[in-house]
């Protein structure tokens, strides 16, 4: 791909220059890259042992089956937007340090402001993600042996094996009538309730899991939530740095200091850390969503 | 312009590419098919293309396989392209490369303690046998019935 051909018989080691041929800074930012690989794969390979140790997991076509307007029933529609954005957002990021060889300071601002938007999409996409799973509510089996209403959080983790048809019947004769109202109204948010005996509102319960709307299930592995929130949590720390190192790289573009420094080798290294990141979600959206 | 856009006087030649982005592009709709693939295969896990999940165990777990591999493929690419290490320096490559192939060992050897973990588990210390092999398939069972 390089238009420069480097002469066979050069001495690299002699002295006098860049055994690499590339600035200090640029090998340290890939050995800075490297250490975070074995940072990120550590996170990942521990939570590869947990699962691979467990007879049931979460299962994420259930966990992550929803977006905005859309009340579950859609697996992995939410998170590919997130990951094009992010495909989209290296695109720009590699044009505008293409740009930057070229010293085209219009070209390189250009490409710095998309590449900043798509960091921020994601960011927000991400913020719906962990909001949704935070504060949506799921029905388990509790140790009382009725349900209860559990979110997905680093502490809960409802989602388990599925409860048989003889627990189900069981447990719900043990659920309180409020639990049973929040039940109903999880999946129907207008459901008017006032003035249902407990009887009434049991055979709606009945009605909505045999109708495919509810899933009542065993509480699964706490370990889920804590590597969900933890791994994704540290790579959108990674965007959200970059993004500000990003718009660090913007603001000395408009104001001319790579133009006075004579060429955008900052804007490379920028664009270094950015393709990490995108790196690094190919494996987390690899390992949480797609197997 | 390009003999200017040096960042250090050690640096001995111009390793950038400042023709068209035709190559970048390219890389692109590479990567956004790859991962088109991968969500059909990923879809298919979820709504059961592959048969029951129980029974069919080893083929799913060979799509699983597909789809890492297909990630690796990604991978190649964007360090390759996008992050330009394939017209770095041959030597400065593998001082990258070869430290990442640690990777082979360290998965290999803590996703088998794992699955070791749960085998004991089951087992009580291989002093019982296998109690999910009888239970699994009954609780399913149950669940159809529904």
């Amino acid at each position: 791909m390089s238009t420069t051909t480097i002469p066979t018989g050069v001495k690299w080691w002699n002295g006098g220059r860049s055994p690499f041929n590339a600035s200090y800074g640029k090998v340290m930012m890939w050995y800075f890259l490297m250490s975070d690989a074995f940072t990120f794969g550590a996170f990942l390979i521990s939570y590869g042992t947990i699962r691979f140790s467990q007879n049931v997991w979460a299962d994420a076509n259930k966990v992550f089956d929803s977006a905005p307007f859309i009340h579950g029933g859609a697996p992995l529609f939410f998170v590919s937007i997130m990951t094009f954005i992010l495909i989209a957002s290296s695109v720009t990021m590699v044009l505008a340090v293409h740009e930057g060889h070229k010293m085209n300071r219009k070209g390189v601002e250009k490409f710095m402001i998309m590449t900043i938007i798509g960091g921020l999409l994601f960011l927000g996409c991400q913020a719906w993600e962990w909001t949704h799973l935070l504060t949506g509510e799921h029905f388990a089996l509790a140790a009382n042996g009725g349900l209860e209403g559990l979110n997905t959080s680093v502490i809960h983790n409802p989602w388990g094996q599925a409860l048989s048809s003889t627990e189900l019947s069981s447990a719900l004769a043990q659920t309180s009538p409020e639990v049973l109202k929040n039940m109903i109204l999880s999946h129907d948010h207008s459901a008017v309730l006032n003035g249902l005996s407990a009887d009434q509102l049991l055979e709606k319960v009945n009605e909505a899991v045999a109708a495919g709307h509810l899933h009542v299930t065993h509480p699964g592995p706490i370990a889920f939530g804590g590597y969900f929130f933890g791994i994704t949590g540290f790579h959108g720390f990674h965007v959200f740095s970059g993004v500000i190192i990003n718009l660090i790289m913007y603001i000395k573009t408009k104001l001319g200091h790579f133009d006075q420094r004579g060429h955008y080798e900052m804007i490379e290294k920028a664009g270094l850390y950015w393709h990490f990141v995108d790196l690094v979600w190919v494996f987390v959206f690899l390992c949480f969503y797609l197997i | 312009m390009s003999e200017q856009a040096v960042a250090s006087p050690e640096i001995s030649y111009v390793n950038h590419d400042t023709g068209g982005t035709k190559r970048l592009w390219q890389v692109f709709w590479i990567l956004s098919f790859v991962t088109i693939v991968e969500l059909i295969m990923g879809f298919g896990l979820a709504k059961h293309w592959y048969g029951d999940p129980i029974k069919n165990h080893g083929f799913i777990l060979f799509i699983k396989g597909a789809i890492c591999i297909l990630s690796l493929a990604k991978a190649y690419y964007i360090v390759g392209v996008f992050m330009h290490l394939g017209s770095e320096l041959r030597n400065f490559r593998m001082t990258i490369v070869v430290t990442l192939v640690l990777f082979v060992w360290f998965i290999i050897a803590f996703l088998s303690d794992g699955n070791s973990w749960k085998n004991m588990r089951n087992t009580r210390g291989h002093s019982m046998p296998d109690e999910t092999e009888q239970v699994a398939p009954a609780a399913k069972a149950a669940d159809t019935k529904e």
